[in-house]
């Protein structure tokens, strides 16, 4: 908590932002109710939410909005870490098809077969 | 001879030790469930069109939970404020009320769980479910380690406060950021698994 507010005063923020998570709450119930014509933007909508929700906690209850520099360093390291972890996967799933660095044959067959063929004539 | 910093925060970093602690192991959390999210979205975005699709899970129930994490990070806010405030009375108050709202959120759980067990769903059912009882088994792990920790300050831990209110106070508020990570997994958790 910052030093230069009272306990009260942060109570009084920390039970408005209570009221804030509820109100968020039933709005993410209430929006996965609602088609947005790609189940891509339902998702969308639902973590930007929850993502808001989230920065609350972590701002005022976990008291990150006036926090020391060493923390910020920790969480700093962490975020790069997370965010990395979270890519990784992803471009591994998407580098699926070429797995060891070589374009896969099997789209066509037989243009592939022709290509083998003409390889092997020129030896 | 005395460990120093340990209700004084240290001079150059402005922090006690168990709060540079406390935030180095949720650190550490926050790569733990980061895992498991990725594995989540991997086994998501792997699967063979049209074959994932949320299972009939009680958004009720789950709503409800999400209250009553959301509403006991608000109590065990109020006993930590109140020890600041010097009112030991009301610390108590609070964090009784932060025991029950764990208690809670556990029975929930444990409904919903028993719901699933009796129609034959177990996480080797499909891979849904699988994730869904890996993620929610874990965040309910945390949430039991929590309130064992906030059951220790509020019975025998809190002979401290007698002895060194300082430290003590600070135990509570260590203790209350582990709840708060704890809500905010949970956070995520609710629409991820139960919504989208």
């Amino acid at each position: 908590m910052s030093d230069n507010h009272s306990v009260p005063d942060f109570m009084r923020t920390c039970r408005f932002v209570f009221i804030l998570l509820i109100v968020f709450t039933v709005i993410t119930v209430a929006v996965s109710k609602v088609d947005f014509g790609h189940h891509f933007l339902n998702i969308g909508v639902g973590l930007l939410i929850a993502t808001f929700k989230a920065f609350l906690v972590a701002a005022y209850f976990m008291h990150l909005i006036s926090e020391k520099k060493l923390i910020y360093t920790v969480l700093g390291f962490t975020g790069f870490f997370f965010v990395g972890l979270m890519f990784l996967t992803l471009f591994s799933y998407a580098d699926f098809p070429t797995l060891g660095g070589e374009q896969p044959e099997v789209a066509h067959v037989e243009g592939a077969a022709e290509t083998h063929h003409e390889a092997g004539a020129d030896h | 001879m005395e460990i120093p910093y340990n209700s004084t925060p240290r001079p150059d970093t402005g922090l006690y030790n168990a709060k540079v602690g406390i935030w180095l192991f949720l650190a550490s959390e926050v790569m733990l469930f980061g895992a498991l999210f990725s594995s989540y979205i991997l086994l998501r975005v792997g699967a063979d069109p049209g074959m994932w699709h949320l299972r009939p899970l009680n958004i009720w129930l789950g709503t409800i939970n999400t209250g009553v994490l959301i509403f006991s990070s608000i109590t065990i806010l109020m006993s930590w404020a109140n020890l600041k405030m010097n009112s030991f009375e009301g610390f108590r108050k609070f964090m009784l009320i932060t025991l029950l709202c764990s208690v809670a959120f556990l029975v929930i759980k444990s409904i919903e769980y028993g719901s699933k067990f009796s129609h034959g769903i177990y996480p080797k059912t499909d891979t849904y479910y699988a994730i869904y009882f890996t993620l929610t088994g874990l965040h309910a792990l945390h949430v039991i380690g929590g309130a064992l920790v906030n059951l220790y300050l509020w019975g025998p831990g809190s002979k401290m406060w007698k002895t060194d209110p300082e430290r003590f106070t600070n135990r509570v508020e260590v203790s209350g950021l582990f709840w708060h990570f704890v809500d905010l997994v949970w956070i995520f958790l609710f629409p991820v698994l139960y919504l989208l």
